[in-house]
Formats: structure tokens, C-alpha cells, sequence
């Protein structure tokens, strides 16, 4: 085929019918809910939330792990554009990170040291590595899907972004289930789930993300 | 025209062809395509590949850029997106044949001078290309590129909505970047 008609063939086809960042939109609102609706119909939010969603601890769960969705998912907004800077995006990753630290040393001068090993423990600590993985399945596929249809430069590297952002989406709606509110448990099981869907995504990233 | 007013009219032509815009995005088009021909064969040189594939990877960028061009933000400079659309399917056309490439970014673009010579080379042969195609992406293919037509001629011909012959179009669109690629695998 020559050049110039090919030329001419895509100026036929020149309307855009949606845009990238109107897809992924689209697609984050079908994983949370699909999440959402997920946890809702079987574990469902703990039954003392009223009470519970006064505490600091509590508060801080919830805060935290919204605030590592809503940096994450705006990464992995930005990696499927080309051109887009990805600075600001990645430093806001430090912010989750900071305030995690900051709630961990509270935690550690609040509570006697003795008593570290059960906060650190917890009541439910496989729920959390089964059902955080488990609920960022829809945000990840939906997610993946989106990008895929941006143009991300780098495969690996957006499929881990794509994956950080459905575990903290996961994280961030477990929350309302997980009776376990130390940062310390937090920073250990919320983590290790957030970062097998992390790796899971890198790894699909690399597969799927080629365009 | 200096390199900032020539990017403020790429913006300005490729803002109007997001919009239904033809005229807009066939200038648009027309406009870069000199310059993506000068990175293909430079690249191409430096590799030792045949410049006969020079057009091809001219092609294949110019489909990429179609299909990603919803991920430009109307609100930024188009010279970064295009740049980094350009690089990385320079690079995955250059990996395909075996040959691992990295491409500077500050290579494309913005040192280069436009190479207006087509050699009116087209490997890719139009019959071998449409066949991959099903009906009737591949007549609406065969339509409006070979056959010059527009979309309201084309939808009169094979008695189709002007709306399902847009449609149609886009997917052939796709099809054709997936044939591209297929392509290159046999061949490399």
C-alpha cells in the first residue's frame, strides 16, 4: 500500500469517539464497583463500623489506604499517555508512604512493646492476604484493559503501576471489612497483598501492554 | 516556519481532526509524514536494513499514531506525545527485525529536516494486506484508498449506513496495525 493512501485512509476515520482518559474512567468506576459489590455480598463492611469509624486507628486504615488508591491510580492514569510527565505522579507515591511511617511510630510509642507482636499479628491476617488480592482482580483486569488501550511506554513498568493502583483500590475497600486496625498490621499484610498484585501486574503488563 | 510555530499548527490541525475534522488530519498527516520518513531512514541505514522497509516502518508509525492519537491531551504541546509515539514504535519495528535499537528521544523530531522523497516503495503488497481483512472492512478498504472514494460514496455503494462505514473503517484500521505487525514477524 502507498503511503499517501494510507494517508487518506486514516483522515477518513479522523473523529476520536473516546478519548484515553474517558476509558479509563469508565473502566476504574466497573473495578470498584464490581469490588465493592464483591465484599458487600460476602464479607461485608464489620458489623461495628458506626463506633469503630470514630477511633484514630480506624480512620487512619480507611485514610491510608484511600490515599494510596487515589496516588496510584492517578499514576497509572498518566503512564498510558505518552509525553505526560510521570515525576509529580511518582513522588506523590511518598506521601502514602510517609504517613504510613508517621502512624507506624505512633503506634510503636502508644503501644507497650510487649504488646507489638499482637498488633503486628492480628485477628485475620490470611483474610487479608487472600481477599486483597482477591478484590483488585476487577480493578486490575479493568484497568489493564484501559491502558492497553493508551499507549504505555514502558510494558512492565505500566502493568506495575496498573497493579499498585487495583491493590490499592483493593487495600482501600477491605478496609471496610478488616477488623485488624494497628498501622503495624497495615504496613505488613496490606503490603505483601498490594505487592503480589503489584508483581502480578508488572508481570501481565509485560504481556499485554505491547502495542 | 521555526519549530514552534510548526508544532502549534500540528496541535492546531490534529485538535480540529480529533473533532471530525478529515481535511485537518490529512494535513496533519501529510505534515508529518516527510519527517517520519527521515527518522525511518536514517534508522534504517544505521541498521542495515533494507530501504525498502523504510516505507513500512513509516506506515506502521503512522497507524500507531492513529490509534493512539486518544491519548494526546489536547491541553499539551503534541510535540512530546509525538515524539515518544514515534521512538517507541521505531524501536519495537527495528526489535522485530532483530535488530535491539535504543533511540535517543531528543533524536526524533526536533534535529531532523524533512525527506520528502517516497520512493513509492510498498512491500507490503495492498492484496496480500486486504486479504487478512473481512468483508466489509476490506471493500471499504479497498474503496476509499485504492478507489479515492469518500465515506458517503463508499456507504452508497455497498448500500451501508455512512455511520456502519465509519465504524467498519476504524476496525479495518486496527486490523491493518495487527497485519503489520504479523507481517514483520514472518518476515524477521
Amino acid at each position: 500500500m502507498k503511503t499517501d493512501d494510507l494517508i487518506h485512509l486514516l483522515a477518513k476515520d479522523a473523529r476520536v469517539r473516546v478519548r484515553f482518559d474517558y476509558i479509563f474512567l469508565i473502566a476504574l468506576a466497573i473495578g470498584v464497583t464490581i469490588s465493592a459489590v464483591l465484599l458487600l455480598s460476602t464479607l461485608g463492611i464489620r458489623a461495628n463500623m458506626a463506633e469503630a469509624i470514630e477511633t484514630p486507628r480506624v480512620i487512619f486504615k480507611l485514610g491510608l489506604t484511600l490515599l494510596l488508591a487515589i496516588v496510584s491510580t492517578r499514576l497509572a492514569l498518566r503512564v498510558g499517555k505518552p509525553g505526560a510527565s510521570l515525576r509529580s505522579a511518582t513522588l506523590a507515591l511518598v506521601l502514602p508512604l510517609a504517613v504510613l511511617i508517621v502512624g507506624i511510630a505512633t503506634e510503636l510509642l502508644v503501644v507497650p512493646p510487649g504488646a507489638w507482636r499482637t498488633s503486628l499479628g492480628g485477628q485475620f491476617p490470611s483474610f487479608c492476604l487472600f481477599f486483597v488480592p482477591t478484590l483488585s482482580i476487577a480493578p486490575l483486569a479493568a484497568l489493564l484493559y484501559s491502558v492497553r488501550q493508551g499507549a504505555p511506554e514502558h510494558p512492565g513498568l505500566a502493568g506495575a503501576a496498573t497493579g499498585l493502583a487495583a491493590g490499592g483500590i483493593a487495600a482501600s475497600i477491605y478496609a471496610w471489612h478488616c477488623p485488624d486496625d494497628s498501622p503495624l498490621f497495615l504496613a505488613t499484610w496490606y503490603l505483601i497483598g498490594i505487592g503480589m498484585v503489584t508483581a502480578a501486574g508488572f508481570l501481565l503488563g509485560r504481556r499485554v501492554l505491547r502495542w | 516556519m521555526n519549530h514552534s510555530a510548526r508544532e502549534e499548527q500540528w496541535a492546531a490541525w490534529m485538535c480540529a481532526a480529533m473533532a471530525g475534522d478529515t481535511l485537518a488530519y490529512d494535513r496533519f498527516l501529510k505534515a508529518v509524514t516527510p519527517y517520519l520518513r527521515s527518522i525511518a531512514r536514517r534508522r534504517c541505514d544505521q541498521f542495515g536494513a533494507p530501504p525498502s522497509e523504510v516505507e513500512d516502518v513509516v506506515q506502521d508509525v503512522l497507524l500507531a499514531i492513529h490509534l493512539k492519537r486518544g491519548t494526546w491531551d489536547i491541553s499539551r504541546p503534541v510535540g512530546p506525545w509525538l515524539s515518544t509515539i514515534v521512538r517507541n514504535k521505531l524501536i519495537d519495528s527495528l526489535r522485530r527485525r532483530g535488530r535491539p535499537v535504543s533511540v535517543p528521544i531528543e533524536d526524533v523530531m526536533e534535529t531532523l529536516v524533512a525527506d520528502h522523497h517516497d520512493d513509492g516503495a510498498d512491500r507490503v503488497d495492498v492484496d496480500r494486506m486486504l486479504e487478512g481483512l473481512r468483508d466489509p472492512q476490506r471493500e471499504i478498504v479497498r474503496s476509499i484508498s485504492l478507489g479515492g472514494a469518500g465515506i458517503r460514496e463508499t456507504a452508497e455503494k455497498l448500500k451501508m449506513t455512512e455511520g456502519a462505514v465509519r465504524v467498519a473503517l476504524h476496525r479495518a484500521l486496527k486490523g491493518l496495525a495487527t497485519l503489520y505487525r504479523s507481517d514483520r514477524l514472518e518476515n524477521g
